[in-house]
């Protein structure tokens, strides 16, 4: 053998080392790239991510915009924070505490004609749990937040 | 009455723990054995009292006494006594006291019955366990106290989230708790072996049992709980990297790498330090699992309100356990002498990469869990899902799968490729042609063509340990490996085959409209309003064909709403063939009267699952091996010790 015996630990501690920084780096990386910032419709109309990255959308579902298309299964509705407002397109069953007026959390991206897809939507998950973004919302829209969950 | 005896019991459990503390930590001293004597039957009894707490919080949900404001605020008179029952744990307080029951009475059963260490690791250890207790015991007494009596009592109980009012998961929190507090055993044998240096196959073969077990049960809580998620949340995904998911996932991986290691060690007297280092690690990210989700700092559908009080009480008991253990580890790791030595190529060596790598995936996913947080703490509000998950652990984890195909064959110290090349090469060229199949007929992402190729080649690769060998004599721990190595592959084709070939329709329908999705014809032929104990709701009766004729099967997915607490969830309706699941939620009704389906046809899903309960199964049996074996080797023992005493006898008498 190379190495010589009673440096293996030694050895094996460098190998365990490397592996594990190597992962501890890929993941760094991996974690600038991959994780989903969180808006409200202000910033993101201000500053529109890419369409190729997933993010998080949260506010409050505008009263009387909640419109169903054609085919049944996809909604269309509008989401805002008291200064701006963002239309938003979903396709599947909506979760049973999204109405109007109340919060709401959109998974997905922004298309680039300003219009947000959805491939998830989180309400309100019972009545102790609140999508924690939501605890940072200001104003009117928290204290109604803070009233549903009452 | 009854709620005062359970904490009068909780309150003495604790005293008895700071006794058990003492008595152990004394015992380490120059003349300290005063107390050493005690310490057994302390935990022994210990357990049991805690076990009376736990019984009687058990009682006062059963009959639902809502002057306990625990059952006030998380039961109702109406709910059937099975999850009145499950109740008693599905929340904060009693989910902690859980947790302390476990600790308790696995303590008093290794303090009961674990003879072969040297008696001051024992005391060691059992003091190690004591003081992890105490920290919890206090949590529960100043800051959750379960049997808090409510005045006035109220008339009725405001419910238990109807998520959780479900058979499968009235169990799977008690099947993880006894996971992650079996590791707390590891972790204190290990604590015990690091104060009195005691660190070598005898420390391993104590250890080694418990790990199994609690393997076992992570291993089945984590395939219980990802089912319950399939089939409950109607969302047709069966793992969203969720806190609490990586919360139980991340526990398994350490007890994985800790499982294979602790076997070098019992066998090999190598990785000395590795395996008390793995013995910290498990049972921390038990912890941290735990109550990073707990303390509500994580978001999680699974996060129990709690408020700021407990949140930082749980971190600092986190801090203080872990941040000890570490600080012991790092005073005596150098002091600990160095194994036996083996070849890299090995199976000392395959087992080295298998931890190594398995150490890389707990990291990513450690990191992963935790990089909201630390995002927070600069001022961004991000979340991290799959697109982060999966190809950064498949990274970590393809590679351990091909050392998986190989290690196991290779012999202990010393061995070479070319000695087990030839038995190789059927899973290659399975490999191979898999992955030429997969390219020719059918279009699918990169990760789930390596997981399909990879599985067969794996599966055949799983069982080669097998050839040569007398199968009736075969000791159990081999048949619980190829087991649990086969259960491996069988999972991960299930997964790669779920993500490749699912289907998913999406439709509004009228009644009488028919679908398609996959193989199958689905018909809507009804709607039914219908009524259980405690919800009311709307029946789809569905008929599914498969293929071009048959006869139809009916399927009845539902929509439910419940009164206590009001809230609507789907229940999803499944329909298993031998080659798959059709899976069925049932939305809302559109505007028109037309009615939402959602439909997926998986291939071969239910493999993932099949797979889970084979790799506990693997552990079953190995566990079963290596008890038995124990209990065989300590008759022996005894035996020859009875029989040099009956010598003795005889020429005492004689002389």
């Amino acid at each position: 053998m190379a190495i010589k015996a009673k440096h293996q630990r030694l050895v094996l501690l460098v190998i365990a080392l490397v592996v594990l920084v190597g992962a501890a780096l890929l993941a760094a990386w991996a974690l600038r790239n991959q994780a989903s910032y969180f808006y409200v419709p202000a910033e993101i109309t201000a500053n529109p991510p890419a369409p190729s990255r997933g993010v998080r959308l949260g506010g409050m579902v505008e009263k009387g915009s909640i419109k169903t298309m054609p085919d049944g299964v996809t909604i269309a509705f509008v989401v805002g924070d008291g200064k701006a407002t963002v239309p938003v397109v979903f396709k599947g069953i909506v979760p049973s505490l999204f109405v109007e007026g109340s919060g709401v959390v959109a998974e997905g991206h922004m298309r680039p004609d300003g219009t947000f897809e959805a491939d998830n939507l989180l309400a309100k998950h019972d009545e102790k749990y609140v999508p924690r973004e939501m605890k940072d919302m200001t104003g009117e829209q928290a204290r109604q937040v803070v009233a549903e969950t009452k | 009455m009854i709620a005062e005896l359970g904490l009068a019991a909780l309150w003495l459990a604790a005293a008895l723990a700071t006794l058990q503390l003492l008595g152990g930590a004394l015992a380490q001293t120059e003349r300290g054995g005063a107390l050493a004597g005690v310490v057994r039957p302390v935990a022994v009894v210990q357990g049991l009292l805690v076990l009376v707490a736990f019984a009687c919080l058990i009682y006062v949900f059963a009959v639902t006494d809502l002057s306990v404001k625990l059952v006030a605020l998380n039961s109702h008179s109406m709910k059937p006594l099975i999850f009145k029952i499950a109740g008693a744990w599905g929340n904060h307080e009693g989910s902690m006291l859980l947790w302390v029951t476990v600790m308790g009475l696995a303590g008093g059963f290794v303090a009961l019955i674990e003879r072969r260490l040297p008696e001051r690791t024992m005391l060691a250890t059992l003091a190690g366990q004591a003081f992890v207790s105490l920290g919890f015991y206090a949590f529960l007494l100043i800051a959750s106290n379960p049997f808090e009596r409510l005045s006035p009592a109220p008339a009725e109980g405001q419910g238990l989230n109807p998520l959780l009012q479900d058979l499968g998961l009235a169990f799977h929190p008690p099947t993880l708790y006894l996971g992650y507090v079996g590791l707390s055993i590891a972790f204190s044998f290990a604590i015990g072996a690091l104060v009195t240096r005691e660190v070598g196959p005898a420390f391993a073969r104590a250890m080694r049992p418990w790990v199994l077990g609690a393997w076992i049960f992570l291993t089945l809580g984590i395939t219980a709980g990802s089912y319950w998620a399939y089939y409950e949340l109607g969302w047709g995904g069966w793992w969203f990297w969720d806190p609490v998911e990586n919360a139980s996932l991340m526990p398994w991986l350490a007890a994985t790498a800790l499982l294979h290691s602790v076997s070098v060690l019992a066998s090999r007297d190598a990785l000395r330090i590795w395996t008390v280092m793995l013995g910290v690690v498990a049972f921390s990210m038990s912890m941290v699992g735990t109550f990073l989700v707990r303390s509500g700092i994580l978001t999680s559908v699974h996060a129990f309100a709690v408020d700021p009080e407990r949140g930082s009480f749980i971190l600092a008991l986190l801090a203080i356990n872990i941040g000890s253990a570490l600080v012991l580890f790092a005073l005596r790791a150098g002091t600990v002498s160095e194994g036996e030595r083996f070849a890299p190529i090995s199976r000392e060596g395959a087992l080295v990469i298998n931890n190594v790598l398995l150490c890389a995936i707990l990291g990513i996913v450690l990191f992963g869990t935790l990089y909201p947080l630390l995002a927070e703490a600069m001022g961004a509000q991000v979340s991290v899902g799959p697109p982060y998950f999966n190809p950064m652990s498949a990274l970590f984890a393809l590679p351990m799968l091909l050392v998986l195909a190989v290690g196991p064959m290779l012999r202990w110290r010393r061995d070479t490729f070319a000695r087990v090349g030839k038995a190789l090469v059927i899973p290659a060229m399975l490999v191979v042609a898999m992955g030429i199949g997969l390219v020719v007929f059918a279009k699918v992402a990169l990760l789930p063509f390596l997981g399909l190729a990879m599985g067969v080649g794996l599966a055949w690769a799983s069982v080669l340990p097998l050839r040569g060998r007398n199968l009736r004599r075969l000791p159990l721990a081999v048949w619980g490996m190829v087991f649990a190595h086969f259960g491996i592959a069988v999972a991960l084709i299930g997964m790669s085959s779920e993500s490749a070939f699912s289907v998913e329709k999406l439709v509004a329908v009228e009644v009488g409209d028919t679908t398609q999705v996959g193989p199958w014809k689905v018909r809507l032929a009804g709607i039914e309003p219908i009524a259980g104990p405690n919800w009311t709701a709307l029946e789809a009766d569905l008929a599914v064909i498969y293929g071009t004729d048959g006869a139809p099967t009916q399927l009845t997915p539902q929509s439910r709403t419940f009164w206590a607490p009001p809230q609507n969830t789907a229940e999803s309706a499944l329909l298993t063939r031998w080659n798959g699941q059709l899976y069925a939620v049932l939305g809302g009704e559109a505007d028109d009267g037309r009615w939402q389906l959602r439909l997926w046809w998986k291939p071969f899903v239910p493999l993932i699952w099949i797979g889970g309960v084979l790799i506990a199964l693997g552990g079953l049996l190995a566990l079963l091996g290596r008890v038995a074996n124990d209990v065989r080797r300590g008759v022996a023992s005894d035996r020859i010790a009875d029989r040099r005493e009956g010598q003795r006898e005889l020429e005492e008498s004689r002389s």
